[in-house]
């Protein structure tokens, strides 16, 4: 154990955090330069165009110390967005120390504070590192700086490195074996290993990734899952260098992986604790949160004889993301789908991306939605996650909404437009923490619904990318709801309809019945989008119709561009979805989100 | 280069000599051809005559600009065999001939046309263009009808990305006429040809008679074979369109030793079907309704709307109709 250190990085956005993770791997020889696909950690295509990492992967990196010592070093990726933050929190409980990496030029920044919190939060060691000392812009001595004022940590331990160019690779493991503790743990005492991460191999099943903290676990042992007691028989065990390295055994302090017969990922959970069967332990490691479905959102085909296709691909899908509950819905106006609960928005545009992507299925998703509770006059309670299933208004006694507690770090100069946000968003109870000089810590309560609806990338615009964003659930609290339907040219379209309070009703209806008229091309008639609310009209746009639509000049050398226009603009019909006679756009169903414009 | 480039074309007939050799039409367009020479047009038409058998009252037609168009010229033009003549007449305004920086004037236009006349072409086709700024469209299509055509093409102004009228455009400083207006000029055209005699049988043709439709232009229209010569033509025989290269010296080193054409199509019974449906929603021969897959109740809406006619197992787009040509093949698809 004493050769053991496990460790993460965490940086703030494009700070260099694959970069230094694919140096380590390399220089560690576990992969030869030939196989070498750059930032090897974020190995889905999506996960390289957004540089952000979705599914954390993990890494046993062995090491030659300069006092000739033999160490595994294991590196754990962490996923970085606010939808994922107790899967951070969890792979954060599986170190002992974390490498917090700064951009040289651009200094510490909101997330690098952000993540020192959460590292704190673990009592973990940390080692300050100054990435990308070879860029021109460089300012070695001011990074120093705010990391004495704004860290409070000793500048004097960070470590220098560029990690494009290997500069400081050698002193960055040299300082993970000196300064990091090595893992602490009973091998004698009963089995005790955290799930921090489980994925879906089409040829092994679910292969769980875990810290064993005390006892155990060996192939032929049965396991149990503390949360549910369901237990399995280990068929094999082992580390990630990056492919499945078979071991005999994993031990107190090791990281590694089980495979266990375990069908899905959705039958495992990250954070649980798993013991042996025959020995349980008494604790689990830490605490186990159940994932929790925050925004929900109807999937359609886009052609109707597409729903085999889809049952087929979100069934694949959910094999690898225990995050995404689905149960069958329907709609007038699209057919047959799914209502899906979803972890936060960035986890839905996940898995619709993914979904066409890698499973090749066109969708249409519906505005996304919250959960709401009522209570009927009747004294019976009922919840609702889709619009569509609103209760009759004169039986409502009283309606309640989600509400969450949000957390944003700034700088103080973006304060101003932050609290008008804020408020304008309905956020109440406001607290106000000063973690360093220039920073400020606000706390707010807020309706989820105005999360969903743009905040974080209004935040973004706001703060110009200055600003981190957490958020948590607390309750559900009463609300003002009203229920907003959409026609259009007079045809209600279900799955356009959404909740708002109703204060917001009339603005946001009116932005929306603008957004679908960006969205919705121009057809050869009129077009009337109306947003009512039990039957009254509150807003309205009209899409005009162009009045000609015919090139003067047709002679022998224009009918091949032509019909090539012809047969795109062919395709482009298809991924729309006819509503009554108007075509709409796949996009257009989601255009609520960017209800708001710069 | 003029010299090198009608050796080229009478290179590359050669070439078809087998896979065309009879021609129901000709014609020599899509450029200036009028600034041929006497003897270099003389010339060109004998090797032409050479080669290949042009049928008895094949319709023969090339391309003139206005100030091109001396009485000697028409005359020669008829002793060379032509016996259409479509003149770019463009406008009777000088300042909006100037604004299209066109050569010609007005009165050089109406020259032309007499000049024509005299020579003894009775199948006239004038070219105009409207939707130009300040354009007194109705009085000029009043002038043209005097000259009783037998043919007219009046296309809208059209302005292409790249070009100078679009910086123009761009700037400000040209004021195009809006969409709602361009709509209103299109129909007002249909129904003042319509009083004159003359049948819209094409989005941007006239025609005084069945004798004076353009026989060459309707090849196209009518998905028939055709063979392009020349820098960028295209050809089609019915199955297959290729295309030459756009670039006149390439086109002239490629005849000496092979081919100029440089990129070709083999369309699939889908794609054959398409064009029918985009060429017929252009015409007034519309589109045979097997070739449509829309069901009878778009069918209906577009009938009742007044943007096509269904008869005889065809369905024709009526003058309102040719306005949307570009989008009713994909509502009838």
């Amino acid at each position: 154990m004493h050769h053991i250190r496990n460790f993460s990085i965490i940086a703030h956005i494009d700070h260099g955090k694959s970069t230094l993770a694919d140096r380590l791997i390399q220089s560690s020889g576990l992969v030869s330069d030939r196989d070498f696909h750059n930032q090897l950690l974020d190995s889905m295509d999506l996960e390289q165009e957004r540089g952000i990492t979705i599914k954390s992967q993990t890494i046993a990196l062995p090491y030659t110390g300069s006092d000739g010592q033999e160490y595994v070093l294991n590196l754990i990726d962490t996923p970085g967005h606010v939808d994922f933050s107790y899967e951070v929190s969890r792979a954060l409980a599986s170190c002992e120390g974390v490498l917090l990496l700064v951009d040289a030029a651009q200094g510490v920044e909101a997330q690098t504070l952000a993540n020192l919190y959460a590292a704190m939060e673990h009592d973990l060691t940390i080692i300050p590192v100054i990435n990308k000392i070879d860029l021109p812009a460089a300012d070695i001595e001011r990074v120093k700086e705010e990391i004495d004022a704004e860290l409070g940590l000793d500048s004097d331990e960070a470590l220098l490195c560029s990690a494009k160019d290997g500069i400081g690779i050698e002193e960055v493991f040299e300082a993970v074996i000196e300064r990091l503790p090595p893992p602490i743990g009973d091998v004698a005492a009963p089995l005790q290993a955290l799930i921090f991460d489980a994925n879906y191999d089409q040829f092994r099943g679910t292969v769980v990734s875990c810290r064993v903290f005390n006892g155990s676990l060996r192939a032929g042992d049965t396991i149990r899952f503390m949360s549910n007691q369901a237990t399995y028989r280990v068929e094999e065990v082992g580390v990630f260098q990056p492919k499945l390295e078979k071991r005999q055994v994993l031990s107190a302090g090791e990281v590694g992986y089980i495979i266990a017969g375990i069908k899905t990922v959705s039958d495992t959970r990250v954070g649980d604790t798993i013991t042996l069967d025959d020995n349980p332990a008494a604790k689990v490691v830490g605490d186990f949160k159940e994932p929790k479905s925050m925004v929900f959102s109807s999937v359609y085909p886009i052609a109707a004889d597409d729903y085999p296709g889809l049952v087929d691909a979100l069934e694949k899908y959910k094999l690898n993301d225990a995050a995404l509950n689905y149960q069958k819905d329907s709609s007038a106006a699209l057919g047959q789908g799914f209502r899906c609960g979803f972890l936060g928005l960035l986890h839905l545009e996940i898995v619709q991306e993914r979904m066409e992507r890698e499973h090749n299925q066109a969708i249409i998703m519906t505005a996304p939605s919250v959960q709401y509770k009522f209570i009927l006059k009747d004294g019976s309670e009922l919840t609702i996650e889709n619009p569509q299933y609103y209760p009759d208004p004169m039986a409502i006694e009283t309606a309640f909404e989600p509400y969450v507690r949000i957390n944003i770090i700034i700088p103080e100069r973006y304060m101003g437009a932050v609290m008008k946000l804020c408020t304008d968003r309905r956020g109440s109870n406001s607290r106000f923490n000063y973690p360093s000089p220039k920073r400020i810590e606000i706390n707010f309560d807020m309706p989820l619904a105005e999360i969903i609806y743009d905040f974080y990338d209004r935040l973004k615009s706001i703060t110009q990318g200055y600003g981190s964003f957490d958020y948590e659930y607390m309750d559900h609290r009463p609300g003002d709801l009203v229920k907003i339907e959409i026609m259009v040219n007079h045809e209600k379209v279900d799955a356009l309809s959404f909740i708002s309070h109703r204060e917001n009703a009339r603005p946001r209806a009116l932005q929306y019945c603008e957004r679908l008229k960006e969205e919705i091309p121009r057809q050869m008639f009129k077009i009337i989008i109306q947003g009512s609310i039990g039957g009254s009209v509150i807003a309205r746009s009209t899409i005009n119709p162009f009045r000609k639509d015919v090139t003067a000049k047709c002679y022998g050398g224009d009918i091949s561009r032509k019909r090539k226009l012809l047969e795109k603009q062919k395709k482009g019909k298809d991924r729309m979805k006819m509503v009554g006679n108007v075509q709409i756009p796949q996009k257009a169903f989601v255009a609520i989100l960017k209800s708001e414009k710069d | 280069m003029i010299d090198s480039w009608l050796e080229a074309l009478c290179c590359e007939l050669d070439l078809y000599r087998e896979q065309f050799p009879r021609f129901e039409t000709v014609y020599l367009g899509g450029g200036t051809p009028s600034l041929l020479s006497d003897q270099q047009l003389g010339s060109l038409m004998e090797y032409v005559r050479r080669s290949v058998s042009i049928l008895d009252g094949a319709e023969c037609t090339i391309e003139v600009n206005p100030d091109d168009v001396s009485r000697e010229k028409a005359g020669l033009l008829r002793d060379l065999g032509f016996n259409r003549l479509s003149i770019g007449v463009q406008s009777f305004n000088d300042r909006l001939l100037s604004l299209l920086q066109r050569r010609h004037t007005a009165l050089q236009a109406c020259e032309a046309v007499a000049h024509a006349a005299t020579a003894g072409f009775d199948s006239i086709s004038l070219d105009l263009m409207f939707g130009l700024p300040g354009q007194d469209w109705e009085a000029e299509l009043a002038q043209a009808v005097a000259f009783q055509p037998g043919h007219l093409s009046c296309y809208q102004l059209t302005i292409k990305p790249g070009t100078p009228f679009h910086a123009l455009q761009q700037s400000g400083e040209l004021e195009i006429a809006s969409e709602e207006t361009l709509v209103q000029l299109f129909m007002l055209t249909d129904s003042i040809l319509d009083d004159a005699g003359y049948a819209h049988y094409e989005v941007s043709n006239f025609t005084r008679g069945i004798e004076y439709e353009a026989c060459h232009n309707s090849r196209y229209w009518q998905h028939l074979p055709y063979l392009g010569l020349g820098p960028s033509a295209h050809s089609f025989d019915g199955h297959t369109r290729w295309w030459n290269t756009a670039s006149l010296p390439e086109y002239c080193q490629s005849l000496a030793k092979g081919s100029p054409v440089v990129g070709r199509e083999t369309l699939t019974a889908e794609q054959l079907r398409l064009e029918r449906l985009m060429l017929g929603m252009r015409t007034q021969r519309g589109i045979a309704r097997e070739d449509v897959s829309a069901d009878a109740a778009v069918l209906e809406r577009l009938e009742s709307a007044g943007l096509v006619v269904v008869h005889d197992a065809r369905v024709v787009p009526t003058a309102r109709g040719m306005l949307f040509a570009d989008r009713l093949p994909l509502v009838l698809e």
